[in-house]
């Protein structure tokens, strides 16, 4: 779950080693901190070139300048857009001038701001006053844009690697999960399994590139075995996707959501950080603004896996219960 | 509880993906029951002497099973890779789970229908020594397949009870019950389509209890599921599931009525009854696969519920 509350800089358990890889890389992931990405959107440009994602769908949403619309096959990084009639908590835009003389200012004669003298000139412009001080004009409108990168969570308890019936999904040395598209077959059970709606299946013409296979992100797999960071993080021009080691990562976040607060930003909060949460902490982790349900994330993701002993037990007790049915309608003689 | 009426989304767009699944995946649910409660009642109806019901029983398993087997491939975004699912057996995997369950189950079920021909081979093959075997071979493997036989009904629930589709995992604990209730309904309801009155008894039984049970489980089953219910009575969904319930109500009434000793045309009246019930499973098991779909493209469903359990834990850990 998302909180804002104490420091717990934890040691993230490695799914890698767990799973007997030999002396692994420390885990590797995401740290998106959402309050300084300016929504360009070059993550989801450099992601579909490096990993070779066919465009899916040149459509316009009608909502804000998000026409992507969320993560699937052939979109593994996706820009949300969220416009909101809230302010930015702390932050003052300077733009009450009254007292500033700007013409001073840019003819040097002023070195700070000070209290004009001066009369107001028209300067022929439409509209002879300040504006917001006209006749009939409203008080400011609060409002602020949200954007957040969503990707693949690369969670510790990945529940599309737990239902995969083919062994296609797997961890990766660095902790991530991958589809290997030579195995899979597409049964399409990962889709439903996913907490987040990430992986989907591709659609198109079939013998296109990985048509009927379940896709996502690879956290750069292959750019990870060469010692790149991933295709996302190196062309984010204002390092709100940031990679690396997900410890360190943790640990940055968590400098960040705090500095944050401290600037008056209550709002700010971590997710994905917890390994206590219902998918063991994710290797992506978000710094977010606002609840999670307003970027499209679920606000308590559990794994669907931790409940599946108790369904196996309740499956063997109505199987038990309908063998015992079909022996006693045989028990009876009746009318044969 | 009262569910929150309002909740924040992106745009109203879905959290979690629908299962790309066609209408290939609840038929393989419907067909998995029908396989599975035939089996048992092929087995008993070979041990207890009733050759109509032990025949129709066997060959219904075959062909159910037959037709589930092609809608689980055909489902596949590459068909030819279906053995890629032989290639692993995994526990945290219901399909991996159930693909060996079928694998077992499946060449069972095929040799006692096979073993149904031994009677019309010519007397040479049915003296040879395999001939000779054939019925024993047929016993053994339908008493094998009766045993596996409610674990093919039953382990489907968990297939979609394991995913993230807010209706199908709310419905988890109950799913498994309405699944078996509804398989034994369509063997039941077949087995009294399939074979005359003085056989049928067991298949009547069946059928009956069957649909009793469906209606209890499905009952249970939405009363504690809170906001997540709601999709199982709105538009198709709701539509099917009422549609199943008139059915297996109607089919039961009906076989039960067939039951009756001294009425006229007891094994139409039999029959009607079971291709209610056959129906009414058809219904139920696409209603629910349809809720399930419907609650994974609403948010509401999967931030309602989600909002309540943090809101449930926050009151169990007072801060501080």
């Amino acid at each position: 779950m998302t909180s804002t509350t104490p420091r717990t800089t934890r040691t993230s358990s490695n799914p890698a080693a767990e799973l007997g890889y030999d002396q692994p890389p420390p885990r590797k992931g995401f740290f998106t901190d959402t309050s300084i990405c300016i929504g360009c959107k070059a993550c989801e440009v450099a992601c579909k070139e490096w990993n070779m994602v066919p465009e899916d769908g040149l459509e316009l949403s009608g909502m804000s300048y998000d026409n992507t619309q969320g993560l699937g096959a052939s979109t593994w990084r996706h820009v949300a857009f969220i416009e909101q009639p809230k302010t930015l908590a702390g932050q003052d835009t300077n733009l009450q001038h009254e007292g500033v003389d700007v013409l001073a200012l840019a003819g040097g004669q002023a070195t700070s701001p000070a209290p004009s003298t001066r009369e107001q000139v028209d300067l022929g412009m439409p509209g002879t006053v300040l504006p917001g001080t006209e006749a009939g004009a409203g008080s400011a409108t609060p409002f602020r844009w949200l954007m957040e990168s969503d990707v693949c969570k690369h969670c510790t308890h990945a529940a599309c690697l737990d239902v995969c019936p083919t062994g296609a999904l797997f961890r990766t040395e660095f902790g991530t999960v991958v589809v290997q598209d030579d195995v899979c077959n597409g049964c399409g059970y990962c889709v439903p399994a996913c907490p987040y709606g990430v992986i989907e299946k591709r659609e198109g013409p079939s013998g296109n590139d990985a048509v009927g296979l379940a896709q996502k992100c690879t956290l750069c797999y292959d750019r990870l075995k060469g010692d790149l960071e991933p295709a996302c993080a190196k062309a984010c021009p204002t390092k709100s996707i940031q990679f690396g080691d997900l410890d360190e990562l943790r640990d940055r976040a968590q400098v960040r959501v705090d500095q944050l607060v401290a600037a008056g930003e209550t709002s700010a909060r971590l997710y994905g950080h917890d390994p206590d949460d219902g998918v063991g902490g994710t290797g992506a982790m978000f710094l977010l603004l606002d609840e999670p349900e307003v970027y499209g994330l679920p606000p308590d993701p559990v794994v669907t896996t931790r409940d599946l002993p108790e369904m196996w037990r309740r499956a063997a007790l109505a199987a038990a219960t309908m063998l015992a049915a079909g022996i006693a309608v045989f028990a009876g003689r009746g009318d044969r | 509880m009262v569910p929150d009426a309002t909740f924040t989304s992106y745009y109203g767009r879905p959290i979690v993906k629908p299962s790309p699944w066609t209408g290939d995946i609840p038929a393989y649910l419907f067909l998995g029951g029908l396989a599975g409660g035939s089996s048992l009642l092929g087995a008993g109806a070979d041990l207890t002497g009733r050759p109509v019901l032990r025949r129709s029983a066997r060959l219904t398993a075959l062909g159910a099973i037959s037709g589930s087997f092609y809608a689980l491939v055909h489902d596949l975004g590459r068909p030819a890779r279906f053995h890629h699912m032989l290639r692993v057996a995994k526990a945290s995997s219901p399909m991996s789970v159930g693909t060996w369950i079928l694998t077992a189950y499946g060449p069972m079920a095929g040799l006692a229908a096979v073993s149904e021909v031994s009677a019309h081979l010519p007397r040479r093959v049915r003296n040879s020594t395999l001939g000779r075997r054939l019925p024993l071979a047929g016993r053994s493997a339908g008493l094998v397949a009766a045993a596996l036989g409610p674990a093919v009904a039953s382990y489907t629930a968990v297939l979609i009870g394991d995913t993230a589709t807010p209706t199908w995992h709310a419905a988890r604990r109950d799913l498994p019950f309405l699944f078996v209730a509804s398989a034994a309904a369509a063997a039941g309801g077949a087995g009294l389509i399939l074979s005359p009155t003085e056989q049928s008894a067991p298949a009547r039984r069946m059928a009956i209890a069957g649909a009793a049970a469906d209606l209890v489980a499905s009952h249970t089953m939405e009363s504690d599921m809170g906001v997540t219910a709601e999709p199982l009575h709105l538009g198709r969904p709701g539509a099917l599931l009422k549609a199943a319930k008139a059915l297996n109500g109607a089919g039961a009434l009906l076989a039960a009525l067939g039951g009756v000793r001294g009425i006229g045309r007891r094994r139409a009246v039999s029959a009607a009854g079971g291709a209610c019930l056959v129906a009414g499973s058809v219904c139920t098991r696409f209603g629910i696969f349809s809720a399930g779909q419907h609650s994974a493209r609403d948010p509401r469903y999967t931030v309602v519920p989600q909002r309540e359990r943090v809101e449930r834990e926050r009151r169990a850990v007072p801060a501080g």
